[in-house]
């Protein structure tokens, strides 16, 4: 793992503007970002604020209009397997089982059979699906989905996971405990994390920073260091004074639009 | 690995795991009861049938005992012992042989057809006009036309039938590949799956149950079709004989031929489904 000055990830200058019927749309301006290897960034903000958008550029899926997006210092031109990316709705192949799913980078990647075999069934171990391991997505509830999602860019060997609001569509329960098991593999694999939601909470459970975006255009606001030891308590004093000063951030800027 | 995530195998499964067989299913009537079900209406439609055409001196229409004894005779012989008796066979294998193979024709073209016309917007936008005007015109109208290109006799029929077949495996194929969920582009590129490695690995099995789809409405087209296309003057099959009875007045023999048509189509349907429920299993529409 690279260490030092050397950021994993850069945006520079990142700007992206599109045409809705006619009319132009500005949905990031200026966005300045440098990710750090191993590190932890969560996006926060409301709808509209371009933290998909951020999110999407740096996977590839589109361009910026204006700036630069940089990878290890080159330019990102496109989708690429060292960028994995968990979305909000899964987006597995219904077609392939547990394992094949979590086998279908490597293995379109050329990767020989044994190989794979054996990196989907520690990647499988790995997220605890062993028992589902044959089974197809229909028949997973959202978090188990949402496992195989997160195995699967890890089996590709990305370095850098982008995961756009991963456990949005989940109840409570499922999604403190997938909370749980992502900081655990994270702080095991020494990943790099960037993690968009709109949960307060979340963010300051996760990030080692949060990155406040807010719309109309969508930019990067505020930057929240998060200094609060791992494990974190979600009841303890501190927790909640950084959730206040987040939440009166996030509000000011609402309120702001509104007016 | 040792470090496994106990937490998660530990999680209560609330996955939904593919549907067990119904608690009573073992008992006798309960097995039964849908084929029970099946048969009540077609059964007053005999009797209907049968008070309305027994005993009457000129029905135009024989009642249903009539049409029984025909079709032993026509199967097995031994009742009226004429040109029609103990013929079934020859005339099924010679439909089945037409249906299946105009049906082979029209997969072979409209599959691969299909699948460019739904990725690439060049070919789409050449080919779909035409084909949307083409379509609507009947197998029917086609018969004429067909006679001369392809004379009289098996050609004209092989090409009646794939041309009804070949309109709904087209249409389900092309909608099938253009409404992949994008996502899952977006997935596969991301794991390193792109260009046209993805027309294998993401296009073909995403469309695959629109196009089963497409191949079971296009079976059942080519049976719809059978008799049209055995008017080309082909001897034998299932239309031509019922087209030969017609002319001689033989009722029963042309009743005959629809019921086996229907029981041939259904049965063919079945087989499809069957096999479609196998290869299609991680469907929630089709498991």
């Amino acid at each position: 793992m690279r260490e030092g000055a050397n950021p994993i990830l850069a945006l520079r200058g990142v700007s992206k503007q599109f045409e809705l019927q006619g009319e132009r749309i500005e949905a990031l301006r200026d966005a300045n970002l440098r990710v750090r290897p191993g590190e932890f960034v969560c996006l926060i903000g409301a709808s509209g604020c371009g933290k998909s958008t951020l999110l999407r550029i740096v996977a590839g899926f589109e361009t910026a209009t204006r700036g630069q997006a940089l990878m290890w210092d080159r330019p990102i031109t496109g989708p690429g397997p060292e960028r994995g990316m968990v979305f909000q709705d899964y987006g597995l192949f219904p077609w392939l089982t547990v394992r094949a799913n979590i086998g279908f980078g490597p293995s379109a990647r050329g990767r020989p059979a044994q190989e794979v075999k054996e990196t989907v069934e520690r990647f499988i171990t790995m997220v605890g699906l062993q028992r589902f391991a044959d089974a197809y997505p229909h028949q997973l509830s959202g978090g188990m989905k949402q496992r195989v999602a997160i195995a699967r860019v890890l089996a590709n060997e990305a370095e850098i996971v982008l995961m756009d609001e991963p456990f949005g569509a989940l109840d409570a329960m499922t999604r403190e405990r997938l909370q749980d098991e992502l900081l655990e593999i994270w702080q095991r694999t020494r990943l790099t994390v960037l993690f968009v939601t709109h949960s307060i909470e979340e963010a300051i459970f996760l990030g080692d920073r949060i990155m406040v975006m807010s719309p109309g255009p969508g930019r990067i606001d505020t930057e929240f260091p998060v200094d609060l030891p791992r494990p974190r308590d979600v009841v303890a004093a501190d927790f909640n004074d950084l959730r206040r000063e987040l939440s009166l951030k996030l509000h000011s800027d609402h309120a702001r639009k509104a007016a | 690995m040792s470090l496994t995530l106990e937490t998660a195998s530990a999680a209560p499964v609330t996955a939904a795991l593919p549907e067990a067989a119904p608690i009573s299913s073992s008992s006798l009537f309960s097995r039964l009861r849908n084929p029970l079900l099946a048969v009540i209406f077609p059964g007053a439609m005999v009797i209907v049938w049968h008070l309305a055409t027994y005993g009457q001196k000129y029905s135009l229409i024989p009642p249903p005992s009539d049409v029984a004894l025909a079709l032993w005779d026509l199967a097995f012989g031994g009742i009226n012992d004429d040109a029609y008796s103990k013929t079934l066979h020859i005339h099924l294998l010679a439909s089945l042989s037409r249906v299946y193979g105009g049906f082979a024709i029209a997969l072979s073209v409209a599959l691969p057809l299909g699948l460019l016309i739904g990725r690439i917007a060049l070919i789409r936008r050449v080919l779909d006009p035409t084909l949307q005007v083409l379509r609507p015109i009947p197998v029917t109208a086609w018969l004429p036309l067909a006679m001369i290109m392809f004379g009289l006799g098996p050609r004209s029929a092989f090409f009646l039938v794939c041309l009804g077949a070949f309109y709904p495996i087209l249409i389900n194929t092309i909608f099938g590949v253009r409404t992949v969920d994008q996502r899952l582009f977006e997935a596969a590129s991301m794991l390193g799956c792109q260009g046209t490695a993805q027309f294998f690995r993401v296009v073909l099995p995403a469309s695959l149950p629109a196009i089963f789809t497409g191949l079971r409405l296009g079976l059942g087209f080519a049976w719809v079709v059978i008799v049209v296309g055995e008017m080309t003057g082909v001897q034998t099959g299932l239309g031509a004989i019922i087209m030969e009875a017609r002319q001689l007045s033989r009722t029963e023999i042309v009743i005959c031929g629809m019921v086996v048509i229907g029981v041939a189509g259904f049965i063919s349907d079945r087989i499809v489904v069957v096999l479609g429920k196998r290869l299609l299993r991680w469907s929630p529409s089709f498991a």
